[in-house]
């Protein structure tokens, strides 16, 4: 073994830095725990986009449902857009928060890309996604039956997630009493 | 057509680095020279289809190619032709083939300036290099390919350039930042091939020095161009954010410069040959890694548009291959290069150590503070986030002994000296500095900042002390790389006090202004005058009319806030009232009601003398580069021993 002295830290270093690049990549800096999570939705009464009425936390159905924070402003949307509207088809129950956004862009925006939702409620304010937490669009929330904040995610949906993570949830919370 | 036409030329490029790797590599184990002669011939083969992709990728956007999916996310028909060509370079993919532009285009300068050097020695630089260009190609190939189409969308008009990179300084910043992180492999190559012959002598240094000094000057003028990017365009007069980016370009740098001192020594006194190579390897491992940090997404920040978990996996094998052969080579050769004996401790070379242990330790210190938040998060301990409180704690205490010795180190020989001796020939300098300051500062500042002051007195002391070494070394013995040491460490020293004043007299208001109002900051009558609306190219908005007035002297000012039509992203254009001495920095916040505006108004004294500082820095660099004693032909270069 020869003798390596100092010539062997900067190699340690190297290692140790890998290392943890290696556990940063497995890491999301985006997913960060909501303030909600385990919690009831907070009340709110948003106007709907298409027609008149409001979206409350009480009109929502008693089942497992998507909540998902979307804008006509926001580009990472369009990514997420045409997951959605798959899962539309396959009937899975997804209400959109119109966050910020002008109700005209808004329509337009969905005629374009497709309308994967039951109903939307504009929250021109933000108030509902501040007091969700939200951090930007797009994000969705797992709620279910009653009414309870399960999940969150921060950022573009994929299949992958969807697959792998979001849709075991709703068949485990569906389970659920 | 001409996206395909490019993929087609990343391909060749590729296969024609291959070849430069493989051929003469071949050829020096079989110990064939004709095979070895090669390099050159695949070496312009490589950059020439490198080149060829840059050129169909610029084409594209010219065109307004929305099929490929790269030009319609970083484009759009209403961007003015001036940023369609920096749009080029404005997303992922296109950033990294312009790295890949820029890396080729350091390979040919190598190959066309080292004609002279030892052939052996210039094809296993070479090899190194194309290695280094093969992976990186493979890497826009695989992951990250900018001629990539789309169908999805046909009927478009393009996303538009993020408004943030619309901005002239976005011209050249990310392009000399790029000289200066590529410009490291060079270095890197030349250290490699210095390990792979086992040996390390006069020649190579000189070599190395010039190259090293290129990429150097590249990255100051890239770092400085940068904080004067950030404060013209991210609209909130700040200058230096340790943004992970901006640690990740400073970070080279500050081994850089400890590369360029150490080398001095390696030159004159052939020592600390093991830890100048180890410089050089980490330098460039530091540009990678910092690609690494930008492009993967480990960290968030507002540069990092790609987030991509493959191009981080791709990025981290190559690092590790890159940087873990590197080492391992460096570990197996370093005891060959290690020299016995120790320099005195009073000594110039000792200076030289303790200046590189300090910007090692500063380089560590913003490395830890950059991935600390990945640390802690990967140990599962919580999310959290590392900002300018941290990185100002532990670098001014760190800076201030180093600012120090920079001063006295000039006056200490080379060999074995007298620190007392030192010390008390310095004394006046040392008196001068205290006084100088304190008058200063007594005569123009309304209040005594101690901060202040022992910042103005350590940079007047590095101004005093390197310009008495002039003399001290004596006129006739004073060459053109002697100037710009002294051109950069007085750089150092204006840079010093630009961050020193402005930070601790510059003053700040936030008020809600209406047209007609006026507001009074620093002796100086600050008038909205009025608004009117906007309409540019690609955006809409408002513009406002200030009126900057002190005494007789009236300047007039604009800010703008901008609505860019495609991306709806609002944007705050500063407007600042410049002068050597003083800046008023005016930037529109948010509409109060139909009349006032919130409004940032700051008074930033000296604050121009930050990048003045860089420049000069800069132009040190640049005066050392080019001595012509590192040019001339090897026989004659023996003079440089005698410093």
């Amino acid at each position: 073994m020869p003798k390596l002295g100092w010539t062997a830290l900067p190699v340690i270093l190297c290692i140790l830095l890998g290392l943890a690049f290696w556990r940063g990549l497995s890491l999301d800096p985006r997913e960060l725990p909501s303030v909600q999570l385990g919690k009831k939705l907070p009340a709110f009464q948003l106007p709907l986009l298409e027609n008149a009425g409001v979206l409350s936390e009480n009109s929502l159905p008693k089942q497992v449902i998507l909540l998902n924070v979307w804008a006509s402003w926001c580009q990472a949307c369009v990514e997420e857009q045409a997951l959605l509207m798959e899962l539309a088809a396959d009937r899975v129950p997804i209400y959109g928060i119109n966050y910020k956004d002008k109700p005209k862009q808004a329509k337009q925006w969905l005629k374009l890309w497709g309308n994967p939702y039951q109903r939307v409620g504009q929250d021109r304010q933000g108030k509902l996604a501040l007091d969700l937490g939200v951090y930007g669009a797009p994000e969705t929330f797992l709620i279910d039956k009653q009414g309870i904040v399960r999940y969150r995610h921060a950022g573009i949906l994929t299949k992958k997630l969807w697959t792998e993570t979001i849709h075991p949830l709703m068949q485990h919370w569906e389970q659920q009493g | 057509m001409i996206a395909e036409l490019g993929c087609l030329a990343l391909i060749l490029a590729l296969v024609a680095a291959l070849l430069l790797v493989g051929l003469p590599c071949w050829g020096i184990v079989k110990q064939r020279a004709d095979l070895q002669r090669l390099d050159s011939y695949y070496l312009s083969l490589h950059c020439g289809f490198v080149l060829l992709a840059y050129v169909c990728l610029t084409a594209c956007f010219l065109l307004d190619d929305f099929s490929v999916s790269y030009v319609m996310a970083n484009s759009s028909v209403s961007l003015p032709l001036f940023y369609k060509l920096c749009a080029v370079w404005g997303g992922h993919e296109g950033s990294m083939l312009l790295w890949v532009l820029i890396l080729s285009l350091w390979m040919c300068l190598v190959g066309f300036f080292s004609r002279d050097l030892d052939s052996l020695m210039r094809t296993r630089v070479l090899i190194i290099l194309g290695l280094l260009s093969a992976g990186f190609v493979l890497f826009l190939l695989t992951t990250s390919n900018p001629f990539a189409r789309q169908f999805q969308v046909l009927q478009t008009s393009g996303r538009d350039l993020n408004p943030l990179l619309q901005d002239p300084g976005f011209l050249l910043h990310p392009p000399m930042l790029y000289m200066g992180y590529v410009g490291f492999a060079v270095a890197f190559a030349f250290a490699m091939a210095a390990l792979w012959a086992g040996r390390v002598d006069v020649s190579w240094t000189k070599w190395v020095r010039p190259w090293t000094l290129a990429a150097w000057c590249c990255l100051t003028a890239g770092i400085t161009l940068g904080s004067w990017w950030a404060y013209r365009e991210l609209g909130w007069g700040g200058w230096w954010f340790w943004d992970p980016v901006e640690n990740a370009s400073f970070m080279p740098w500050l081994v850089g410069t400890a590369l360029i001192h150490s080398l001095m020594v390696t030159e004159q006194r052939q020592q600390f040959k093991a830890w100048t190579i180890l410089l050089a390897i980490t330098a460039f491992s530091l540009s990678l890694i910092g690609t690494f940090l930008v492009r993967s997404g480990v960290l968030t920040s507002v540069h990092a548009f790609a987030v991509d978990p493959l191009r981080g996996l791709y990025i981290l094998g190559f690092l590790s291959v890159t940087i873990g052969g590197a080492m391992l080579l460096f570990v197996l050769r370093a005891q060959s290069l290690a020299t016995t004996e120790a320099p005195n401790v009073v000594s110039k070379e000792s200076v030289l150590l303790l200046n590189n242990v300090f910007l090692v330790v500063l380089m560590l210190t913003v490395l830890m503070g950059t991935i600390y938040p990945l640390l802690v998060d990967g140990l599962g301990l919580g999310k959290l986030s590392v900002g300018a409180p941290y990185f100002n704690a532990v670098f001014v205490p760190l800076l201030l002994p180093m600012l120090f010795i920079m001063g006295l180190g000039l006056h200490i020989k080379w060999l074995k000296d007298n620190l007392k001796r030192c010390l008390q020939s310095l004394t006046w300098a040392g008196l001068l500095s205290v006084v100088l300051p304190a008058l200063v500062l007594g005569v123009t500042a309304k209040t005594w900042q101690w901060s202040a002051f022992l910042g103005l007195a350590l940079a007047t002391w590095v101004i005093i002390t390197t310009l008495s070494s002039l003399r001290a070394r004596g006129f006739k013995r004073i060459n053109q790389a002697y100037c710009g040491m002294v051109l950069a460490h007085c750089g150092v020293a204006v840079t010093v006090i630009g961050i020193t004043v402005s930070q601790t007299y510059g003053v700040q208001k936030d008020l809600p202004l209406a047209p007609g109002q006026e507001v009074l900051l620093q002796g100086y009558t600050i008038a909205f005058v009025n608004q009117s609306p906007l309409q540019g190219p690609n955006y809409t908005g408002v513009r406002a009319q200030f009126r900057v007035q002190k005494g007789e002297v009236v300047h007039t000012i604009y800010p703008e806030k901008r609505l860019y039509t495609v991306g709806q992203m609002v944007m705050t254009e500063s407007a600042i009232d410049v002068s050597p001495f003083r800046d008023i920095y005016i930037a529109l916040g948010e509409p109060q009601n139909a009349e006032s505006w919130s409004v940032r108004v700051y008074y930033k004294p000296l604050v121009r003398w930050i990048w003045l500082g860089g420049f000069m820095i800069l132009g040190g660099g640049l005066l050392a580069m080019t001595d012509r004693r590192y040019y001339r032909k090897r026989s004659a270069a023996g003079d440089l021993c005698q410093n």
